[in-house]
């Protein structure tokens, strides 16, 4: 196994997998290629059509097959999956509380070269206020093969979040995937790191950071953005009165909306927020983006020592 | 058709529209203009083509309906009240707040609604989707949708009519309520979609236009659906917004308004009388 994978392939790898066990049917909008559910077509070209450039029309198909009885996945670019057809996943997806699965690549700035009309930061944001909404943001490739199957075993539309850009494998075929249980990855008393996505592993060497100065970090990483896992935030926050998110998301409405919102009615603490900050992305590799908005574990640890500095 | 049949659509358009009627004015809200428009496609659709069981609303191989212009809710209620999926008193709860009877299409808390709908541009598509989940599982079951002719200005509506066309839905009909009228004003003149039915050619559809209030009229165009193989089938439908109320045919206030009393009467009394 490669040590490497961006939880898009994961995803379009799951998908053909779980097609096997699974009758599902996938949807595209021209981006089967990039999405990867080109991986299920060619394993199982009768259940899967091509929409064309018509997110908004395939959201409401995806609606028609699930009211029928069969579980779809609908798949898109993240800013034209929770973006574009915002209102039809709301209207005909969350309120009819169907069985769509919405599996959104390309998320946040990582998307990298194509830039900011392409580098969707509000997703989660948009998803989380949606009644019932599932959203799962995967860390790597076993969790992001995980989530969805625990998709389809779900009853509900479920908000999936999978990223273009590689990210290393944080778990063995051991994993075991609880939909809405955050992961304690790391033990700590200073200060908690909790983080989703693909910045779970720049958390962890966060954490190796401020292990050299002496701070002892807990990390958490929170698959499940919601339902969020209060029970598990506040046991940890409570314990080291300090908190830090890390998304590759607006700090707006994202995991750091979600966790001060969980931890300010039953444990408020300092909590601060790495994340892209309220600003819009732009063209560039990966790495030098991550960079430019502070996704780097440099500023986790920064942002850690902050919080800590902020206990009463 | 045998003057039986005509009889009996006849008796539940009148039915459906006077049920229509009473609920908008007992929730003195509502759209009665566009509830009577399509009250006989309704009839017919519920009494003489759909394979529906009252008894068992989400029986597996029933056919299908979405009314794609939900906010005509008040005409699909009265057509389930008297098709019995539920009782006709409770056509007078609508849009109260504990009523099952939703401002606009609600599929989780309404026997016999088989989409959510109201927000246009919606219900066609997802019309879509479950007919091509009948053609994925072979399943023999048909898919009918009513689409308003402002909603036709939906980008989404398009983007529905060439996915149907390109699978080949042919499983799926869409009557399209052609009144004229919108909120705004006259369809024509507020943005003009026409030529309807040439546009539904060119996307690919088998397209009939036929008047909505003529029941030989709707059933040759539903016999015509069925027999088309291939193809999509769009109805469009020359109707009279507010048909069979003297004073709101053809009135565009009459699109989102509750009658007063006195209104009230006079409607009840007219659809009464009318034959």
């Amino acid at each position: 196994m490669a040590d490497k994978i961006a939880t898009r392939e994961a995803y379009g790898n799951a998908l053909a997998e779980l097609g096997e066990k699974y009758d599902i049917v996938v949807l595209d909008a021209d981006l089967a290629e990039a999405t990867k559910t080109l991986t299920f077509k060619k394993k199982f070209p009768d259940r899967f059509f091509d929409c064309g450039i018509a997110e908004g029309n395939m959201m409401g198909v995806a609606a028609g097959i699930a009211a029928t009885g069969k579980t779809v996945f609908a798949s898109s670019f993240a800013m034209f999956a929770a973006g574009r057809a915002f209102e039809q996943v709301r209207n005909v997806i969350g309120y009819p509380h169907l069985n769509v699965k919405i599996g959104a690549t390309h998320a946040g700035i990582s998307v990298g070269e194509d830039g900011a009309t392409h580098q969707c930061n509000e997703d989660i944001a948009l998803m989380r206020t949606i009644p019932g909404m599932t959203i799962i943001n995967p860390a790597d490739g076993t969790e992001a093969r995980a989530a969805v199957e625990a998709a389809i075993n779900h009853d509900g539309p479920v908000y999936m979040r999978f990223g273009r850009y590689a990210v290393p494998y944080l778990y063995g075929d051991d994993y075991q995937f609880e939909l809405g249980k955050g992961i304690t990855l790391a033990e700590g008393n200073d200060v908690t790191i909790v983080a989703t996505g693909l910045m779970v592993h720049i958390a962890l060497e966060a954490k190796e950071l401020l292990a050299k100065e002496g701070i002892s970090a807990e990390v958490i990483n929170i698959h499940t953005i919601k339902p969020i896992d209060t029970e598990l935030l506040a046991k940890s926050a409570s314990k080291t009165g300090a908190v830090v998110t890390a998304e590759e998301h607006n700090i707006v409405g994202g995991l750091g909306g979600a966790v001060c919102e969980a931890l300010a009615s039953v444990c408020p603490v300092p909590v601060l927020r790495v994340g892209v900050e309220d600003v819009y992305g732009r063209s560039g590799k990966v790495p030098a983006l991550l960079e430019a908005y502070g996704l780097t574990a440099e500023n986790i640890a920064a942002k850690a020592k902050a919080a800590i500095a902020l206990k009463k | 058709m045998e003057q039986t049949k005509l009889a009996m659509l006849t008796e539940k358009a009148r039915e459906i529209r006077i049920g229509a009627i009473e609920a908008v004015y007992s929730a003195s809200s509502g759209h009665p203009g566009g509830s009577l428009s399509i009250s006989d496609i309704l009839a017919y659709l519920y009494f003489a083509e759909m394979n529906v069981d009252p008894a068992d609303p989400k029986k597996a191989d029933r056919d299908r309906f979405v009314l794609s212009k939900g906010h005509t809710a008040p005409a699909l209620y009265a057509t389930l009240a008297a098709n019995g999926y539920f009782d006709k008193s409770n056509l007078k709860t609508l849009r109260q707040v504990d009523s099952f009877l939703q401002g606009h299409p609600d599929m989780k808390h309404t026997p016999g609604v088989d989409m959510s709908s109201g927000s246009l541009g919606l219900g066609i598509s997802a019309a879509a989707g479950m007919a091509l989940s009948a053609k994925i599982s072979g399943d023999a079951y048909r898919v009918y949708t009513i689409v308003g002719d402002g909603e036709s200005e939906e980008g989404q509506v398009w983007e529905a009519a060439m996915f149907s066309a390109h699978y080949k839905l042919d499983n799926l009909c869409a009557f399209i309520d052609w009144n004229g009228l919108q909120i705004d004003g006259k369809v024509t003149d507020v943005m003009n979609p026409t030529p309807l039915d040439e546009k539904f050619k060119a996307f690919g559809w088998n397209v009939v236009v036929i008047d909505a209030h003529d029941f030989d009229q709707i059933e040759a165009a539903c016999e015509a659906a069925r027999a088309c193989k291939g193809k999509p089938t769009a109805v469009i439908c020359k109707s009279v917004k507010g048909k069979g109320v003297s004073f709101m045919e053809n009135q565009v206030g009459w699109h989102g308004k509750a009658p007063n009393k006195e209104q009230y009467e006079t409607a009840i009394a007219e659809l009464s009388a009318s034959v």
